[in-house]
């Protein structure tokens, strides 16, 4: 890679690869075999509805592609997808008529 | 209340006794969920594979060669975290603080594998290693909500579902980074391929939104993940989660205590 050494570059591949693994496989390999207790299931349920999201608005809000410029049509396109989401319950339909709003609104601007 | 998952544990630890209870033998279960599971990841192969393709764009324009950037891809397989190691690195920040940034984007990844562990109980440990193989955005929330949805599946079923999601969504990545290193230059820079991501989590977690506390929960997250962006490492992102976990958690034991009170009222009342 441009600036370092192929054994370097090759060892932060391989550090990333082993270190995300075990980060991925941690508590599957560590908790099998028993239940978590009852206030941790509570947190927990709430995963997916927080960690997803709170990860996506900012690269919608601040795209790196206009090196962070915010852009109104991927604001839409993302309030659009959220909105469709809840309502319908599906993700397809989310992803359709988010993408839909965002190539139109993209279009006009 | 009705729209709370039942806790897994309590159904998981049954199938222990059961002789047939190897995901991979008995009644058919796992490849029923496997099938299902490859149905709803296919979709996903549609929105996975640019991304890869831009990775494989990216990482090439960064002076990577083609094996380091398949090797880093199928065995890392994080998208964000494989553009802010590059990113970093041709920046000039020192190969450690990358890795460890980088490493810091995967955190979320250790709570998608606690929160997906218990509906993993008394499988054997090699089932559950290649499971974390497996824990990526995508897999996780179709896995999550189809848990969430029917409590009443039996284990083989939901690790059929986990392990058919991935099976689409995985190669779709890899091969995606595969096209977009050996074309490179070929694609039109003005493609906005950077919008597939942030769309794709919007769509997983939308339709888990259910009821007031999910609301919050999600409410606060967002709000916290804007004001929190600057903070460096990702941390932004954890405490963000953070906070809306435990706005989730909190409204939800708020509700069940006025609907005991009122419950209680009622009954006096009587």
């Amino acid at each position: 890679m441009t600036g370092i050494s192929d054994v370097t570059a090759w060892a932060a591949i391989i550090t990333l690869g082993f270190g995300t693994y075990f980060v991925r496989a941690s508590f599957l390999l560590l908790a099998g075999g028993r239940a978590f207790p009852t206030w941790a299931m509570r947190l927990l349920r709430y995963v997916p509805v927080t960690v997803l999201p709170a990860l996506a608005a900012p690269m919608a809000m601040w795209p790196r592609a206009l090196e962070g410029e915010t852009d109104p049509a991927r604001i839409a396109g993302a309030a659009v997808t959220i909105a469709v989401g809840i309502l319908t319950r599906s993700l397809l339909g989310a992803i359709v008529a988010g993408l839909a709003t965002f190539l139109a609104l993209g279009a006009l601007f | 209340m009705k729209d709370l998952p039942s806790d897994p544990s309590m159904s998981a630890a049954e199938p222990d006794r059961n002789p047939s209870a190897s995901p991979f033998r008995g009644d058919g279960e796992f490849l029923r969920g496997f099938r299902s599971g490859a149905l709803a990841g296919i979709p996903f192969m549609v929105v996975v594979w640019p991304f890869g393709l831009l990775f494989g764009v990216v990482a090439t324009a960064a002076g990577m060669d083609l094996t380091g950037i398949m090797v880093l891809t199928s065995f890392v397989i994080a998208g964000a975290s494989q553009f802010v190691l590059i990113e970093l690195i041709s920046d000039g920040a020192p190969v450690i603080v990358a890795i460890l940034a980088a490493l810091a984007v995967n955190l979320r990844l250790a709570m998608y594998s606690a929160s997906l562990a218990p509906y993993f109980t008394g499988t054997s440990s090699w089932v559950r290693a290649i499971a974390g193989y497996f824990v990526v955005d995508q897999v996780y929330g179709l896995a999550l909500r189809r848990y969430q949805d029917r409590p009443e599946e039996s284990r083989a079923r939901r690790i059929g579902y986990y392990f058919g999601s991935g099976a689409p969504i995985l190669p779709s990545w890899i091969a995606g980074t595969a096209v977009g290193a050996l074309a490179g230059s070929a694609i039109p820079a003005s493609l906005p391929i950077d919008f597939a991501p942030p769309l794709t989590f919007f769509a997983l977690a939308a339709p888990m939104i259910r009821g007031v506390p999910n609301l919050c929960a999600a409410a606060v997250a967002v709000t916290a993940a804007l004001l929190l962006a600057e903070l460096p490492w990702s941390l932004g992102l954890l405490a963000a989660s953070g906070l809306g976990m435990g706005t989730g958690a909190a409204v939800e034991i708020a509700l069940a205590r006025r609907a005991a009170a009122r419950a209680d009222a009622g009954g006096a009342a009587r």
